[in-house]
């Protein structure tokens, strides 16, 4: 029964891409009609004035130019120039340090505020105002006061990715079952014994969704971060072709950040289920 | 004189009329060599020659009897006897490496735009490592992050707006922190396109109500399409709006029609012609002959704490500059900048640029071989003019110092020595006047130019 509904789902996704790039490509064919013009002029210009190009590149353009950087990854042709592998690696390393970074504040605090009444409410005015803050809005302070591009970008990743990781923190935390830690209380465990043994395992479910939401943050956040600071990484790389006026890679590189951002979830994916347990 | 001019070329102005053939009288050439360097000699001969020269005064201290010996044995056999017992090119080599740079890997930042050519093409044509230096040149995304990087120490010197340095300095903008500019990138190279559907507006007075864009506030672009707007009779501030975009984004803005025109550098210009979506206006050099477009700056700290990288760093541009000044040369620069690593923008792009060969976007095809040129001088009455037109805009208010201001940031001077140790004939003075749209400006009368504006910011 799965199976056949896993079947004619596959089917219908199939339908549904093959229906898509039809009609991508049927809209951006060439019209091949453009003002009549002198040879000698018509060679100083690109194929979108010459032969009616579309502006847009069609599904064939972008496959044939994915092709071929799939085919080498790990070019380096000097430092403003390197394959999407190298991109892509330096995104994720900066994605990775500035993750891990909330990590390691944003849980041992959330801990604290969440089994802390009075701390939740002192705080709880800050975070509300932080949260919504756009990580653009980061990036021209932390460039001043930071003074390195790389630092600042890692700070930002690091100060967009905290807040979901906090909050749910907090919230599962606060919320584990009175019940479990009066009984906790009554066999006398202590307070660092009970935080592990109790409270950790009931609130990991809620932690591990908080640190899936952020991973998707932190990516979210990295392309528009080195566009704006430049160098290296991924949206260094749409912000160079852009520059260009490559749609034809931009539309590339948004496919692979895809690709890659589905990826990290799965992995934070796996990882809740693993601590997930039935009540 | 013309700065890349050979002092010793016998066949110097002894031609009736002018020389280059490029204008009718000999007077004009002289006025429009003034304004701009003419290519010469190799840098190489250019070394030895300074080095001999200082070698014959040394054997020979009075002028009469070298002038004696010269006569005697003819200028080539004295510099051959010379070399036998004097090692000429060694000393050229030492002479050219002058002092080791303290600091040998610079980080160099630039924006990806043709008025960067000099510091682009100064990596992969190896004019960096002619000088001893270890230069990575570094795209940037826009001014605002070239000035912060800069400002951060993370990149060494920087191409900036020939304006942002005094903006910098005088704290316009950020905080102030004394930048200094020891060469001019470019002179002309930019260019007010319209969107196609403006074929027929084609004065200036029909354009009320309309959206241009330009790269950045303080930037030459700025000041000029302000300036060409005023003398028309519209109001900049009122009549029309102007926006602050990133290049890029202008082609792709007048292609989705959401601006009218703008005014940016040549190769963004000729992208928006290449692409179908605009048409040359008209040409910046149209509006001031020669005028400065990007500059090559430092921090004044960088000087000081490295002297000698800094001297070696600017006479690397230079020497590009000289390079890229000749109009045989600019095919070889266009393919050599053109790679996803530096301007990374189609070759036939680049090449109607740097050419001057170029489609205007209206079906016919322009040849003005000075469109972007290259002249490394940075003369202080630019720098003067600048801050006019930064007062008469409203950006900076009060009393300005033109003076003071202009001598520290462009460093004349310093590049004088640099250029006449490399055997360059740098102008005596570091200030001219000149004339935009007509209109003469006297660089010792700075605020009787700005008191003769009609139009300009009420302050």
């Amino acid at each position: 029964m799965t199976n056949t509904l896993r079947l004619r789902a596959g089917l219908v996704s199939i339908v549904l891409l093959a229906a898509f790039l039809g009609v991508w490509h049927l809209a951006t064919r060439s019209t091949g009609t453009t003002t009549t013009m002198s040879p000698e002029y018509a060679k100083l210009m690109g194929l979108t004035a010459t032969q009616g190009k579309s502006a847009m590149p069609g599904p064939l353009d972008v496959g044939a130019k994915l092709w071929e950087h799939l085919k080498r990854p790990f070019y380096d042709n000097g430092p403003n120039d390197k394959g999407l592998g190298i991109q892509l690696a330096y995104s994720i390393a900066r994605v990775g340090t500035g993750y891990l970074l909330a990590v390691l504040v944003a849980i041992p605090l959330g801990f604290l505020i969440g089994m802390s009444p009075l701390l939740s409410k002192a705080l709880d005015p800050f975070i509300q105002v932080l949260k919504p803050i756009s990580p653009l809005a980061w990036m021209p302070l932390a460039l001043y006061t930071i003074k390195d591009s790389s630092i600042s970008a890692i700070f930002v990743i690091f100060i967009c990715s905290i807040w979901p990781m906090l909050l749910n923190t907090v919230f599962g935390v606060a919320s584990v079952r009175k019940e479990w830690i009066n009984v906790a209380r009554t066999l006398e465990v202590g307070t660092v014994r009970r935080a592990f043994t109790v409270i950790l395992p009931a609130a990991a479910p809620t932690i591990l969704t908080g640190m899936r939401i952020s991973i998707g943050i932190a990516w979210l956040v990295i392309v528009a971060a080195e566009m704006l600071v430049g160098g290296t990484g991924i949206g260094y790389f749409v912000w160079n072709e852009w520059n260009n006026l490559s749609i034809t890679n931009v539309i590339i590189a948004i496919l692979l950040i895809g690709v890659v951002g589905m990826l990290l979830d799965q992995i934070l994916a796996r990882f809740t289920r693993l601590v997930t347990f039935p009540e | 004189m013309s700065t890349f001019d050979n002092p010793f070329d016998p066949d110097r102005k002894l031609q009736a009329g002018c020389a280059c053939g490029q204008h009718r009288s000999a007077a004009e050439h002289e006025q429009a060599a003034a304004l701009r360097c003419e290519p010469t000699v190799s840098e190489e001969k250019r070394y030895e020659g300074v080095v001999a020269s200082a070698v014959m005064r040394a054997m020979f201290p009075q002028d009469l009897a070298r002038r004696a010996f010269l006569k005697s044995v003819g200028a080539s056999t004295a510099l051959a006897a010379l070399s036998q017992f004097f090692p000429l090119k060694t000393a050229t080599e030492v002479f050219a490496q002058a002092g080791a740079p303290e600091k040998k890997d610079l980080k160099v930042g630039f924006i990806p735009i043709t008025c960067a050519t000099p510091i682009i093409m100064a990596a992969p044509m190896g004019f960096y490592s002619k000088h001893g230096l270890n230069v990575e040149v570094v795209k940037t995304a826009g001014w605002a992050v070239i000035r912060d990087k800069t400002i951060n120490k993370e990149y060494d010197a920087a191409h900036m707006l020939a304006p942002m340095p005094i903006a910098i300095s005088l704290g316009l903008g950020a905080n102030a922190i004394p930048f200094t500019v020891p060469a001019i990138e470019n002179i002309n190279g930019q260019g007010i396109v319209l969107a196609s559907k403006h074929k027929d507006k084609r004065d200036p007075k029909d354009w009320k109500g309309l959206k241009f864009a330009i790269p950045f506030d303080y930037s030459m672009h700025n000041y000029l399409l302000r300036y060409y707007l005023a003398e028309h009779g519209i109001d900049p501030d009122t009549d029309l709006q102007l926006r602050s975009v990133p290049p890029p984004e202008m082609v792709a803005n007048l292609r989705a029609d959401n601006i009218d025109g703008f005014l940016a550098p040549d190769n963004i210009c000729q992208r928006a012609i290449y692409d179908g979506v605009g048409f040359m206006h008209l040409l910046s050099k149209e509006i001031w002959d020669g005028h400065p477009c990007c500059s090559f700056a430092a921090s004044r700290e960088f000087i000081t704490t490295a002297p000698n990288s800094f001297a070696a760093l600017t006479r690397a541009i230079v020497d590009a500059t000289a390079y890229a000044s000749k109009a045989e040369n600019r095919k070889q620069i266009a393919e050599a900048i053109a790679p996803a690593n530096y301007i990374n923008a189609p070759v036939t792009v680049l090449e109607q640029v740097l050419t001057g060969t170029y489609a205007d976007g209206l079906g016919g095809v322009k040849t003005d071989a000075k469109r972007v040129d290259f002249d490394p001088f940075p003369w202080q009455s630019f720098a003067v003019w600048m801050l006019t037109q930064m007062k008469r805009w409203g950006q900076i208010k009060g009393d300005v110092d033109y003076k003071a201001v202009a001598e520290q940031v462009y460093l004349a001077t310093d590049t004088k020595k640099l250029m006449t140790e490399m055997g360059l004939s740098p102008p005596a003075s570091a200030y001219k006047s000149f004339a935009v749209m007509g209109k003469t400006f006297d660089p010792a009368k700075p605020e009787d130019y700005l008191a003769s504006f009609k139009i300009r910011k009420s302050s």
